[in-house]
């Protein structure tokens, strides 16, 4: 590929990566470059939750937490919260105190498990010139260790609350199936503080690395809500100004279909925009956590955050703060009277935004009188960044061209990876594909 | 994830996969039918996700053993025995998770960073059928009975 033609034809580069290494999930690229320049950009995603729409119509809403959990071996509890708060907007019912702190924590949980997963498994290889964490642990074991021990705090806080770190069954309309004792929630403290110190010491870690001199223009879409980092709660609130309820999401953010993609792709107003933890940094600062606020000033760290490759510092103050979070939450704990409010069921359409490790997650379910889903819509954070992971990618291309096809398909790689796209949500992995057509 | 004991037994036998995928159930069904054969000789764990996690399951074990599906494009049933405690394993696992990190590189980052217990085995039962919803496959779920046999020969000998 990429030879010039002798007779002075146009030919056609296609750069292809088969198989998107260190992504959750299934996916490709596929670039193609006529005369030097860029021409399309695909990037393919394989399998999709409408399966899990269609599995949902008919089942009773008690089923649903355990159900959607399965979406994703990464960000259950995220499905899980999207789905009991809009069945809940269904019901006419408010979780509060004790039982909405429980959830926060949980949240928290898997917050930590995901980023600590991508920060030191998935990305940091990339800026430290290894193909794969276990090259980088030859030479940085102890890092390594650290990273790992991370994700197991944020593991334990989801084995408490969830009954089991992957795919919780505690959740449920209403609450939790059971809830923890003070002193089980107590027990957790001791290595969340540990946590807390090896979270600064993360961000320093990554505050050291170099990174590409690269800055979209984003719309960033996040959740805003008056007294707290967003997590379960919160309107819907861009970069651009607009500030809407959940319920008014569909009436901004479409979904189309493309050809190429198993996953929809989701625009605002007709354009990308960006979801995830950049976004959600860049809109929320004023929330954050005193710890999380001090090591931003201490590393001249600058928001809003303009750099995709940004996105693992954003990763690693998030860490910060869910730690944080979560230590206040475990402070003011008093287990709840009861573990779950009792439920009114009655027919209706309610929506729910949470904060997936990822970005927003959008809900909706229909419930007949009976408490039947009548149907069920899902648009996870990874279709919705989809559009902007393709249009960025036509920015970086330029300055990638001159590199043999192979190399082309790692730095591609690499700029996907900023996304932690989760293409098992959206639809295992991408294949780079890159079609050069001209001389160039 | 189920614990028959806290984390001291020397000897953990851990059943990696997903029953609603088939055959990807098979190293899950094994431990549980351990279970009840191997008392506390042993400690007994099933996951659904061989990610990282793992490392975690079988830290300060002195031996671990670990069952689960593989695909080598062999017949079913068949089992494979693979010792990794000196080197890597080259498997094949069934995709159950799809998840960035496969069970023998999770085995190497952990000898890398110095956690990797003593022993290690891997059982590998060659799976036929990874449909949804569906049972064991016929061979493969002769081959429960084969590998529950020879994993307790297999504790026998490291407790000797």
């Amino acid at each position: 590929m990429g030879q010039a033609n002798p007779e002075g034809e146009k030919i056609t580069r296609t750069i292809a990566v088969g198989a998107i290494a260190r992504v959750e999930g299934e996916g490709a690229l596929r670039v193609t470059v006529q005369d030097g320049i860029v021409q399309d950009v695909q990037l393919k995603i394989f399998e999709p939750p409408r399966f899990f729409e269609a599995f949902l119509q008919g089942r009773h809403y008690n089923d649903v937490p355990d159900i959607v959990a399965r979406i994703c071996g990464i960000c259950p509890v995220a499905y899980q919260m999207s789905a009991v708060h809009a069945l809940e907007q269904i019901f006419g019912l408010r979780v509060e105190g004790s039982l909405r702190d429980l959830r926060r924590l949980l949240y928290c949980g898997e917050w930590i498990e995901s980023h600590a997963l991508h920060v030191y498994m998935l990305q940091a290889p990339d800026f430290l010139g290894y193909d794969s964490a276990i090259a980088m642990a030859k030479d940085h074991a102890a890092i390594v260790t650290r990273g790992l021990r991370l994700k197991k705090a944020g593991n334990a806080i989801m084995t408490l609350l969830g009954g089991r770190s992957v795919h919780p069954v505690s959740v449920k309309v209403g609450g939790f199936s059971r809830v923890p004792s003070r002193q089980e929630v107590e027990s957790l403290r001791e290595e969340l503080l540990w946590a807390r110190d090896a979270a600064v010491e993360t961000v320093h870690w990554i505050a050291s690395f170099e990174f590409p001199d690269f800055a979209p223009d984003y719309i960033y879409v996040a959740l805003r809500h008056p007294d707290e980092y967003p997590c379960n709660e919160g309107q819907i609130a861009a970069s651009n100004g607009l500030q809407i309820s959940v319920n008014e999401f569909e009436h901004h953010f479409a979904e189309h279909q493309v050809a190429y993609s198993y996953a929809l792709h989701c625009s605002l107003q007709g354009s990308p925009y960006l979801v995830g933890p950049v976004a959600r940094l860049s809109l929320n600062q004023d929330h954050l956590t005193p710890l999380a606020r001090q090591v931003l000033v201490d590393l001249r760290i600058a928001l809003p955050l303009r750099n995709p490759f940004h996105g693992i510092i954003a990763r690693a103050v998030e860490i910060l703060y869910a730690l944080e979070e979560s230590l206040r939450l475990i402070e003011r704990y008093e287990p709840p009277p009861m573990a779950a409010a009792p439920v009114a069921v009655r027919p209706g359409i309610g929506m729910a935004c949470t904060e997936a490790p990822r970005g927003i997650l959008y809900h909706r379910y229909e419930v007949n009188g009976d408490g039947v889903i009548r149907e069920a819509k899902i648009v996870p954070p990874t279709s919705q960044n989809q559009s902007r992971i393709e249009q960025d990618l036509r920015l970086f291309m330029p300055r990638l061209l001159p590199l043999p096809d192979y190399d082309v398909a790692r730095e591609c790689e690499r700029v996907i990876r900023c996304y932690d796209p989760c293409i098992s949500c959206a639809t295992h992995f991408l294949n780079l594909e890159i079609k050069r057509e001209g001389s160039a | 994830m189920k614990h028959d004991s806290p984390r001291s037994s020397s000897i953990r036998i851990i059943g990696l996969g997903n029953e609603l995928r088939g055959d990807d159930g098979v190293g899950l069904l094994a431990v549980r039918r351990l279970r009840q054969a191997i008392g506390d000789r042993a400690e007994v764990i099933e996951t659904e996700m061989a990610g990282v996690e793992l490392i975690g399951l079988m830290e300060g074990a002195r031996v671990a053993i670990l069952i689960d599906a593989v695909q080598s494009k062999q017949s079913p049933g068949i089992i494979h025995r693979l010792d990794a405690s000196t080197g890597p394993i080259a498997v094949t696992v069934v995709p159950h998770s799809s998840h960035a990190i496969g069970l023998s590189e999770v085995l190497e980052l952990a000898r890398v960073i110095g956690v990797l217990p003593p022993r290690v085995i891997v059982y590998g039962i060659e799976a036929g059928n990874l449909e949804t919803g569906q049972a064991l496959s016929a061979p493969v779920a002769h081959a429960v009975e084969k590998v529950v046999e020879q994993v307790i020969q297999e504790c026998g000998a490291c407790h000797a």
